[in-house]
């Protein structure tokens, strides 16, 4: 296996860096104090081709391999995790699904549309009692004549503030099913939401769907088979966005350490010639680097279609979100009393990093399936 | 397919179950592993990345149905189906 970056892996992250560096790590503070991103940031995202970035030409997108897709995750997740955020749920929950598993006429009508950022799609899955329990969803639909009727709450849903398109995950006579419902359905209501404590500027809403009424040409898979299928290729197609992502916030944590490190002073020396600065650097730098591995050869997997990726890519999420969590902490510990306050990214990072380890599936859910696959037999792991 | 390509079919199968429910459980090529409780939530998005990449073929939605999947025979006779079409 060979994880070095190929040759136009190395330009497309020297492109991404240069984007995070000049039109999102400047404003992501204020972003996440605020409360939201801006629509002109949306559409520089979109322009950039980030928002359809694994879709093929022919649709639109960049058509980038997936191990290129996780430097954009991790460049982004870098500066601003709501951002990341927003590709997470857009290109890796919902266009990659759809590209995966839609019909004809749904690829040709979305996949165009959501790799320029025209119109954003976001994820509806959990619901006020409904987490990592799935199978747990109350929202149902009923056949109609033909059309389905959608009722319930879905909760937590990122981006929903925005989005103009929305997976509806829903339960029936038929068993669990996946639909395409739009923004401007009639029964479908946004209530924004806030006060998370991490990715701030990730626009979360509730979507509340009451008698809303979608042809049956939105049903997204087999009808029947939203769980295995559908929430399955999502989850997974996100799991590595967030892995990469939670690697950024790693990467951000650890560079912004030692560059504080370089240039503060304390008991007539830097902070870089301590030596208890030393073990927190080499720890983070060695938990970065772990990371970084895990996260390249679940890209390498996913890129030569390996069934393997699929847990590779949990493991690597499962990874990554922790060490997110111990670097920042790390992290906010060096700096001290400037780590805690919000005029350095530190405490976002903090805050950010506590959130990864919840979404698309938690630590819990990533312990279970990386043990089982392990007792099963070690050769799909190590 | 010829008959000893399709001999490999099995044998690809077989293994590919046997390192997702461990070598040391036990099951006949007529077994539900389904039903058995065998696989966890993310198996059934493994075995279609598997039969993909291992068999050359498309799953489509149409093709989403428990009884292709649910024992060695079944998963042996969908290929066969879609490698013939």
């Amino acid at each position: 296996m060979n994880l070095e970056l190929t040759a136009t892996q190395q330009a497309l992250r020297k492109e991404f860096r240069s984007f995070v560096d000049t039109e999102l790590l400047p404003y992501a503070n204020a972003y996440d104090k605020e409360g939201y991103i801006p629509l002109e940031l949306i559409q520089q995202l979109g322009e950039q081709g980030y928002l359809g970035a694994t879709l093929p030409v022919e649709y639109g997108g960049r058509g980038m391999d997936q191990l290129s897709y996780g430097l954009l995750n991790e460049e982004i997740g870098r500066a601003c995790s709501s951002t990341r955020s927003l590709i997470t749920v857009h290109t890796s929950l919902t266009a990659e699904t759809i590209l995966r598993w839609g019909t004809k006429g749904q690829k040709e009508h979305w996949l165009p549309l959501l790799a320029r950022g025209l119109k954003l799609a976001a994820f509806g899955l959990s619901e006020p009692d409904a987490g990592s329990d799935t199978a747990g969803i109350k929202t149902s639909y009923t056949e109609q004549n033909g059309s389905y009727e959608l009722n319930g709450v879905k909760k937590w849903i990122t981006f929903a503030q925005i989005a103009d398109l929305y997976v509806i995950v829903a339960r029936g006579e038929q068993g669990i099913t996946a639909f395409l419902v739009e923004r401007n359905t009639p029964g479908l209501t946004i209530k924004p939401m806030e006060g998370i404590l991490g990715t701030r500027a990730s626009m979360i809403a509730e979507i509340h769907l009451k008698h809303c009424v979608v042809p049956a040409e939105n049903i997204l898979g087999r009808k029947g088979w939203g769980l295995p299928q559908i929430v399955n290729t999502a989850l997974d197609n996100g799991r590595y966005s967030v892995a990469c992502g939670s690697l950024g916030i790693a990467r951000a944590c650890l560079e912004d350490s030692i560059q504080y490190a370089r240039t503060r002073q304390q008991y007539g020396q830097l902070l870089k010639d301590h030596q208890l600065t030393k073990q927190k650097i080499t720890n983070m730098v060695t938990e970065v680097k772990a990371a970084t591995l895990l996260c390249r050869n679940a890209g390498f997997l996913r890129d030569k279609k390996d069934p393997d990726s699929i847990i590779q890519t949990s493991l690597a999420k499962y990874h990554a979100s922790r060490i997110a969590n111990t670097v920042a902490a790390d992290a906010v510990q060096l700096h001290g009393a400037l780590g805690c306050h919000d005029s350095l990214s530190i405490q976002r990072y903090f805050r950010d990093a506590r959130v990864m380890e919840i979404i698309e599936g938690s630590t819990e859910i990533q312990q279970i399936l990386i043990a089982d696959h392990s007792i099963a037999g070690l050769d799909t792991i190590l | 397919m010829d008959t000893t390509t399709q001999a490999g079919a099995r044998t690809i199968i077989r293994e590919f179950l046997r390192k997702r429910v461990g070598q040391d459980i036990q099951f006949n090529d007529a077994e539900d592993i389904f039903a058995a409780g065998l696989v966890n939530s993310l198996f059934a998005l493994e075995l279609v990345v598997f039969l993909e990449q291992s068999f050359d073929i498309t799953v489509e939605n149409e093709d989403l149905n428990l009884q292709n999947f649910s024992t060695v025979e079944n998963l042996e006779a969908f290929i066969l189906k879609k490698k013939d079409k």
